[in-house]
């Protein structure tokens, strides 16, 4: 289990992780998605305590991170976004060392070490230099260091980033069936990866959390809140003027791509207002074309929660 | 202990797996090789000469005129390696991102250091083994005092693990091992001819100086001399070193 409270990092005047607070239950997979320069990988480096935060605290199996840092260490596997290996070792040696940094048992050891290279597909490479090794496999063979010992939590830091998409697809399932007995926090750029792993998913951006959810959920709240496209037969100036004159819209914006076209972000997605837009159009004699609701993907709230729009900066609050 | 072991082994495989190893007993054993050849010539001629002054003969004596002069030379030379040796134990953990693994796994600083210290000291031992060759030649060859060949080693092994604390702690503070390196020579050449300012401050202050020299201490164990204050101050000084390497390590995973 992990519990995080308030964690905060400074590097200077830079605030790269402002006031973070979640809860990861025990095996539960929980998915960090945001842009790059958000502050994922620095939490994950603080919660496996390779860097200590500025504030706040951070909670793994019982055991707080500034406290007892060792003891956290024992149980937490890490893959950084880099993966650690040694470019000058083969690969079942360089395993077996890992395993001996974290505390398996002598006579566990090659077992141990055979387990992990059966999980990561690293079988037929064992006997190779790991500098040798295309991207994908040295990725295979950091994330094999991460299961080594068999830990209660899991940090993954993009874990299938390099990756061809066969591998992706394998490395997934494997995330997968680790899920019952780990606890498992992965980072990711890849949104569907995100929903189809996650059982939760926390957006992350400029160190903060904006969003924190079920990966449907976030969707659907996001889904009817909102917005329509409309398409008029004359544009002008007068067009978005008049429509954001409506009580429930929120905002205008003009669509590049398509002639005439506005993208509209409404407060809910009520018939009444809809049908206020159509009103008003028609009767400003704009030339109603089209108006249609406009469903958005994880991808778009992500992107919409991550892109920090004037007129409207607490866009993300109401999630948090 | 374990992993201070794991440590030693895992890097004395780089050591061995890349060239590095073997390039640096190589060249340490071919510029020995030389110096030795050459001391050695010369002492032929000198004993050639002197067989004209036959009172002279007893002077003849191939640990003054040999080995101390061999010692004395090859020390030099000796010292620049080790920073090569050390200069990327923990640089290059920084720079791969390797340190990411070290620093997150179960062991503590003082281990990191000391596993990476031990390989060096290993490495350094090797080295100094081979070496042997060439007082074994004398050995076998003439009836030279072995005494002093064995302090003149200890004091090289000495010597050799304190050039390497100073040069993994230049390394961890660094992720450039060229910087490493060059900031490990730099005060190791300060640390050799400190002593020349010795007769310019004033006898108190002199003897300090004095007594600084990396090369002073090293002296008496090339002439069969186990020095308590010798063996103090290489001791100290490898802890020392070893202790900001640590402190280096630590404070940067507080920063």
């Amino acid at each position: 289990m992990i519990e995080v409270e308030n964690l905060t990092k400074r590097y200077g005047n830079i605030l790269a992780v402002d006031r973070v607070s979640f809860r990861v239950d025990s095996g539960e997979i929980v998915g960090f998605l945001g842009p790059n320069g958000a502050g994922k990988t620095t939490i994950m480096r603080i919660l496996t305590g390779f860097i200590p935060p500025t504030g706040g605290r951070a909670i793994l199996s019982g055991f707080d991170i500034m406290e007892k840092p060792l003891e956290v260490k024992r149980r937490i596997g890490y893959l950084p976004e880099h993966p650690p290996i040694y470019n000058d070792m083969l690969v079942s040696p360089y395993l077996e060392f890992v395993s001996q940094l974290k505390e398996v048992e002598a006579k566990e050891r090659t077992r141990e070490v055979r387990r992990v290279m059966d999980l990561c597909g690293l079988t037929e490479v064992e006997n190779r230099l790991i500098g040798n090794l295309s991207r994908g496999y040295r990725q295979r063979v950091g994330l094999a260091q991460a299961l080594l010992g068999d830990p209660e939590i899991l940090v993954l830091d993009e874990p299938t980033i390099g990756l061809d998409p066969r591998q992706i697809i394998e490395i997934r399932e494997l995330i997968k069936n680790l899920r019952s007995e780990h606890t498992i926090i992965l980072s990711s750029h890849i949104l569907p990866e995100v929903e189809m792993l996650c059982g939760r998913v926390i957006i992350i951006h400029e160190g903060k959390i904006v969003a924190e959810d079920r990966p449907e959920h976030l969707q659907s709240t996001l889904k009817s809140s909102d917005r329509l496209f409309v398409q008029v037969g004359r544009a002008g100036p007068e067009v978005p003027e008049s429509i954001r004159r409506i009580p429930g819209v929120i905002s205008v914006f003009t669509e590049e791509k398509i002639p005439g076209g506005y993208l509209i972000d409404l407060e809910r997605d009520e018939q009444k207002v809809r049908e206020e837009v159509a009103r008003v159009i028609v009767a400003g004699g704009f030339g109603l074309l089209e108006l249609k609701p406009i469903r958005m993907s994880l991808e778009e709230v992500f992107v919409r929660l991550t892109t920090v729009e004037s007129g409207s900066p607490e866009e993300g609050g109401k999630f948090s | 202990m374990k992993k201070i072991q794991a440590l030693v082994i895992k890097e004395l495989g780089s050591y061995f797996i890349s060239p590095v190893a073997y390039v640096i007993i190589f060249i340490f054993l071919a510029v020995a090789g030389f110096l030795f050849f050459q001391i050695l010539s010369y002492f032929n001629v000198q004993s050639i000469q002197m067989m004209r002054y036959p009172g002279l003969l007893d002077r003849l004596n191939l640990n003054d005129m040999v080995l101390f002069p061999f010692f004395h030379n090859v020390v030099v030379f000796f010292t620049f390696l080790i920073p090569v040796l050390t200069m990327r134990l923990l640089s290059e953990e920084k720079k791969l991102g390797t340190g990411e693994l070290l620093f997150t796994s179960p062991i503590t600083t003082t281990e990191v250091v000391l596993g990476k210290f031990f390989s060096a000291a290993l490495l350094i031992l090797v080295m100094l083994l081979f070496s042997f060759v060439y007082p074994l030649v004398i050995l076998i060859f003439g009836n030279p005092d072995a005494g002093p060949i064995l302090t003149a080693y200890l004091g090289l092994f000495l010597l050799g693990c304190a050039a390497a604390g100073l040069g993994l702690l230049t390394s961890s503070l660094t992720e450039n091992q060229i910087i490493a390196v060059i900031s490990a020579w730099g005060i190791l050449i300060l640390l050799l001819i400190i002593g020349w300012a010795a007769q310019s401050v004033g006898p108190t202050f002199g003897a300090v100086l004095q007594h600084l020299s990396f090369m002073e201490h090293f002296q008496s164990f090339s002439k069969g001399i186990i020095e308590l204050k010798g063996v103090v101050y290489y001791l100290s000084f490898i802890f020392f070193t070893l202790f900001l390497t640590q402190r280096v390590l630590d404070s940067q995973s507080w920063r």
